[in-house]
């Protein structure tokens, strides 16, 4: 083993443990974002704990991707600290440290990202590659393999292109990529936008599945009030420059301010409240059903 | 947390793999292959040891148990829970698209390409002809003419392009006068330096060159405007509130690309004589009286006539390629950046043929 490659490995346990024994997945602290003279976060502190999926909702505008987009460091805010596992993040884009928690998180952008010269299963590959290059050709189409129908994906998607996909199919894939390298973070930007009730909800049905079976992070921008409702366990405000609620739904709903109330407790967001009630009213009523039998 | 390792030893039904340490991707390193080369039967996959598992390592195990038939032991319920899923039954899923051989590909990409050109011709062909249709029908109809949209399309393929176009050209000018006035030293006929680069710049260079940048400039933008309009369905949206694309989109650039090229053409030619001239005084002691004297005698008038001649015809040609290619873009943003580059490349493609046909046309009608 070189000396480079033994140093990736001690950087990546150092990682684990700081990953094991971190309280906050994420933990950012004053951002400031600004665009000319057109300020997006001032002062904003968020953080997210390990094993939660956290939703994330605003208006339009309010800056929710470029808040996803500090975090991972597509963009340097003006000011402000961001912490991921413990690590800082800011302006460490290529630190061999800051390279090892880039392989523990996965994102999923609003349109999939897939790289269009390359077919699906290769898209999932090319973290593998990237980053493990010593694992042999079968085991990595294999992994690729398993990875696709771990989304969800039919298997005959493994060897199109994505112009050959439909929407639906394009986010399920990038969800594959995102997940190629087993990450403890999954960042997901509207995985539901554009997609019709069903499958909405069978991507949401997913995220949860995979979120319990490995464990994962999840920090999630929506404005899917069903998503929010059905798998997320915290929500975060943001509004006025800053996240200004963090909490599950119960506790937003108890706070008075507009924005919060106008969204919830708007038509869509009291649809959302009963659709939800009358699910869960049905899952205990099946349960209750099951003990008397 | 250590790497992963592997022992094998003799136990009472069979051979017994002991798996231990971490098995997540950053600490297999070679234990894939090692599972690989050993040698079965084995009879029981022992995971007593196993401090953390992930999904790679979980396959790993899966693949390994799966082609010994071995039965697994001391498994954690997290490895279990990721073995499990892993393991669920599928079909096998396909890398890639399956590779044909290669004499079969060259050939199909043969055909393919003869079909596309032949298709790209007949449709340029019909496209034109629309475009004739739409010219008559604003004819018939003046008050459908939308001036404003030509006057814009005026200034971006005209009056914009003016400072490139003036460069390229004097510095073409120059370098005929220079190139030129090399050879014709050896004969003794620096002077006729100014017949060369009089001639040529009005007969083929002014014009030629002009529409290449017009091409490169105007062309593509209109393959890509009109591209990423169809995208965005700005065109279905047009057709649908009853305003015809030919119209409102098409004719306007096409108008302006046949009006503008005479001009830019008449101007490129003008600038590469100054050009000339410019050289001649400083390399050749040529004052420019003299220059210009010369040039009055030597370039005939119809020198300009077959220049301006061949402008608007090129221009057409250019608007009609881009506008094509940008109209049949279907589905991605990829095509949009395809399709420009056709629209540029067909357009100097065909530039160039017409204008061999125009340099033998000319001579036979005796502008020689």
């Amino acid at each position: 083993m070189t000396d480079e490659e033994q140093r990736v490995l001690e950087s990546e346990q150092r990682l684990e443990e700081a990953v094991e024994h971190a309280e906050f997945a994420i933990s950012v602290r004053g951002l400031r974002n600004r665009f000319g003279d057109q300020i997006v976060h001032e002062d904003l502190d968020l953080d997210v704990r390990k094993g939660e999926i956290l939703g994330v909702v605003g208006g339009s505008g309010t800056g929710k991707s470029v808040l996803m987009r500090s975090i991972i460091g597509l963009q340097i805010p003006d000011a402000g600290e961001v912490h991921v596992f413990g690590e800082p993040m800011i302006g460490r884009l290529d630190d061999e440290e800051a390279l090892a928690v880039r392989k523990r998180w996965g994102v999923l952008f609003q349109g999939g990202a897939l790289f269009s010269t390359l077919t699906v299963a290769e898209n999932v590959e090319v973290p593998l590659r990237e980053y493990y290059p010593n694992i042999n050709a079968t085991l990595r189409d294999e992994i690729a393999a398993y990875k696709i129908r771990m989304t969800g994906l039919p298997c005959e998607a493994g060897p199109k292109y994505p112009s050959e996909l439909s929407g639906g199919m394009k986010k399920r894939a990038g969800l594959a990529r995102a997940l190629a390298l087993d990450p403890d973070l999954l960042f997901l930007d509207e995985p539901t936008a554009g997609l019709d009730p069903i499958g909405a909800a069978a991507f949401d049905a997913q995220t949860r599945e995979l979120q319990q079976t490995l464990g994962l992070t999840v920090f999630l921008i929506t404005h899917d009030l069903d998503t929010l409702f059905s798998i997320c366990d915290r929500v975060a405000v943001l509004a006025d420059r800053k996240v200004i609620a963090v909490g599950t739904i119960a506790e937003l709903l108890a706070t008075d301010h507009p924005w919060i109330q106008e969204y919830f407790n708007g038509p869509r967001g009291r649809a959302a409240v009963s659709a939800q009630k009358a699910h869960s009213g049905q899952a205990q009523g099946g349960a209750g059903l099951a003990e008397r039998q | 947390m250590q790497s992963a390792e592997l022992q094998q030893e003799q136990g009472d039904d069979g051979t017994i793999v002991r798996l231990a340490g971490n098995l997540a991707v950053a600490h297999l390193g070679s234990l894939p292959d090692r599972l690989d080369a050993l040698r079965g039967p084995v009879a029981t996959v022992d995971l007593s040891g196993v401090t953390h598992i992930d999904t790679i390592g979980a396959w790993t195990v899966h693949r390994f148990a799966l082609a010994h038939n071995a039965s697994l032991r001391g498994v954690s319920d997290e490895a279990r829970r990721l073995i499990d899923e892993v393991g669920k039954e599928c079909e096998p899923v396909a890398i890639r698209p399956e590779a044909e051989y290669p004499l079969i590909r060259v050939l199909s990409e043969i055909g393919v390409a003869t079909r596309t050109a032949g298709h790209t011709m007949v449709g340029l062909l019909g496209f034109f002809g629309g475009t004739l249709v739409t010219a008559w029908t604003l004819i018939r109809h003046p008050r459908r003419v939308r001036m404003h949209a030509i006057v814009q399309r005026l200034e971006v393929v005209g009056v914009s392009a003016l400072a490139i176009i003036g460069l390229m050209s004097f510095l073409i000018g120059i370098v005929i006068a220079q190139q030129g006035s090399v050879q014709l030293r050896q004969f003794g006929l620096e002077v006729m330096t100014i017949n060369l680069v009089g001639r040529l710049t009005f007969r083929e260079l002014g014009v030629l060159m002009t529409a290449i940048m017009v091409a490169g400039r105007s062309g593509s933008a209109f393959a890509a405007q009109l591209g990423t309009m169809k995208l965005t369905e700005e065109i279905d949206a047009m057709r649908t509130i009853g305003v015809s694309p030919m119209e409102a989109l098409v004719m306007p650039r096409v108008i302006a690309a046949v009006v503008m090229m005479p001009l830019l053409g008449f101007y490129a030619s003008i600038v590469a004589i100054i050009g000339g001239g410019f050289l001649c005084a400083v390399a050749l002691d040529i004052p420019p009286v003299t220059f210009v004297q010369r040039i009055r005698e030597v370039v005939p008038i119809t020198d300009v006539y077959v220049g301006m001649i061949k402008a608007p015809v090129f221009g057409l040609i250019i608007a009609i390629c881009g506008c094509y290619q940008g109209m049949q873009v279907e589905s991605n943003a990829e095509e949009v950046g395809n399709r420009t580059t056709a629209a540029v490349v067909q357009a100097i493609f065909l530039v160039i043929v017409l204008d061999a046909f125009f340099a033998v046309f000319f001579t036979w009608v005796g502008w020689i």
